[in-house]
């Protein structure tokens, strides 16, 4: 068993922290920093839930080594949030259009439709489907969270529209 | 579900890498993407002593136009190689086969090279790697060579790598020749971008019409991909009348041997296996009409 020493930014701020070589990047996130807003569930890659930014681009941090994160820019589902007091207009949508029920798959599902909001605020219904294609949801039937990521882009649309900032970027 | 303890090394080059496996005594395993290793360590199918880290290694990224072949290194992404022009321009089949390897999230971080060496009998890459007569090189402390994908997939997660070797491309053949070349992938599954049930790849070179040269590959059967000569070669010099695909569905169906699991049965894939094989057929013939 070897450890080894990491550092990494999260959410904005820079953390160095010695890590068991076999500590995934999600409990990792959870247990040490206790940014518990990404949650576990497979553990094996199958459902999502654990979806993060990973220098801007969305990946599974149960299938990542904590060690293997050094150097990394990661943003969790904390980082979506404008502060803790106020949510964003994606994880307004949500909660505008019901687009969770139990909240488990929630912050994956925020990571992957960030992710697309970012390449684009124009998505069509597919471009959302294939967005969360990776994400599992056993509770809302999935149409409440495409009309979510639908509403997001729209108001994001208006904000720039307004004199907004969202260059696709949040 | 944790990965049992492993030492863990960081390699910054192949050479790095290849010494760090001669030293494993045999319990080294490479990790790029990790999107099939770690769960295989998730679940303890695998419990290597080392774990040895190629992802950052730079000689081990990137995609090249090379003499009649499209190298693409190890360690390049799945999500690179899919947006590669060179890859959509000169493989197209490869890009096909890219569309439904998992999902954005498991594209970002699995690699090419990553999902030759792990050969899972559902990888879409393995396929389009064996259809293509692709040639895959790996390098151990002591020596390199170049193998011939017909011999590098012998079975469900098993390949011609030794435990000290570390794959380092992937040589995907430019199809050259009189005519128009077309490509057909074909594939069922639970939801887009799970495991296939079935899929099978096609890529055919038609002349005026005739069908020249064929390559068929079936994946998903429960062991590795098979190349299935028997159905390509009464195609070959046919115009793809029905009566030709009938014989080679009935070629494909009598020389394959899917297994049966809790998602589905061996006849059903049979006879999935028959009606993506007409499919794929049809895109590659519509994909060489296109152009």
């Amino acid at each position: 068993m070897s450890r080894h020493e990491i550092t990494l930014t999260v959410n904005g701020r820079r953390h160095t922290a010695n890590v068991e070589a076999r500590v995934t990047l999600v409990d990792f996130l959870r247990d040490d920093l206790r940014l518990t807003g990404t949650h576990t569930g497979c553990e094996h890659g199958v459902c999502g839930a654990c979806s993060i930014l990973m220098n801007g681009k969305p990946v599974r941090s149960c299938l990542i080594f904590a060690v293997q994160a050094a150097d990394a820019d990661i943003v969790t589902v904390e980082g979506l949030a404008p502060d803790p007091e106020t949510l964003s207009i994606l994880q307004d949508s949500f909660w505008e259009t019901h687009g969770l029920q139990c909240g488990y798959c929630t912050p994956g599902m925020l990571i992957a439709a960030r992710a697309l909001l970012n390449e684009t605020l124009s998505p069509t219904e597919e471009q959302i489907r294939d967005a969360i294609g990776g994400n599992l949801c056993r509770c809302t039937g999935y149409k409440p969270i495409v009309e979510a990521i639908k509403l997001a882009s729209m108001r994001m649309r208006q904000s720039n529209e307004a004199g907004g900032k969202y260059a696709g970027a949040e | 579900m944790k990965a049992a303890n492993f030492d863990y090394s960081c390699a910054a080059s192949i050479d790095e890498a290849c010494r760090l496996l001669a030293g494993a005594n045999g319990e080294g395993r490479v990790i790029a993407g990790g999107q099939t290793l770690v769960p295989l360590l998730a679940m303890r199918l695998a419990r290597p002593a080392l774990l040895v880290d190629v992802n950052r290694i730079e000689e081990l990224r990137g995609i090249e136009l090379r003499a009649g072949v499209v190298a693409v290194k190890a360690c390049t992404t799945q999500a690179n190689a899919l947006a590669s022009e060179i890859v959509r321009e000169k493989v197209p089949l490869l890009a096909k086969a890219l569309s439904f390897v998992g999902h954005t999230q498991t594209r970002n971080r699995g690699t090419i090279g990553g999902s030759l060496a792990n050969a899972d009998p559902a990888a879409e890459i393995c396929m389009a790697a064996l259809a293509l007569d692709c040639d895959i090189a790996a390098r151990s402390a002591a020596s390199e060579r170049i193998t011939p994908s017909a011999k590098f997939f012998q079975g469900a997660m098993t390949t011609a790598l030794a435990s000290d070797e570390c794959l380092t491309e992937a040589l995907f053949p430019i199809w050259k020749g009189e005519g128009r070349t077309g490509t057909g992938f074909q594939e069922v599954s639970i939801r887009r971008g799970d495991f296939a049930l079935l899929a099978v790849a096609v890529q055919a070179l038609f002349d005026d019409g005739v069908c020249r040269r064929i390559a068929i590959v079936v994946g998903g059967l429960g062991g590795a991909p098979v190349r299935v000569h028997a159905a390509a070669a009464p195609l070959v010099g046919t115009r793809l009348e029905p009566n030709d695909l009938s014989r080679a569905i009935a070629a494909l169906q009598g020389s394959i041997e899917p297994q049966s699991d809790i998602h589905a049965s061996s006849d059903y894939r049979r006879r999935v296996a028959g009606a993506l094989l007409e499919r794929a057929i049809a895109e590659a013939r519509s994909d060489a009409a296109k152009v």
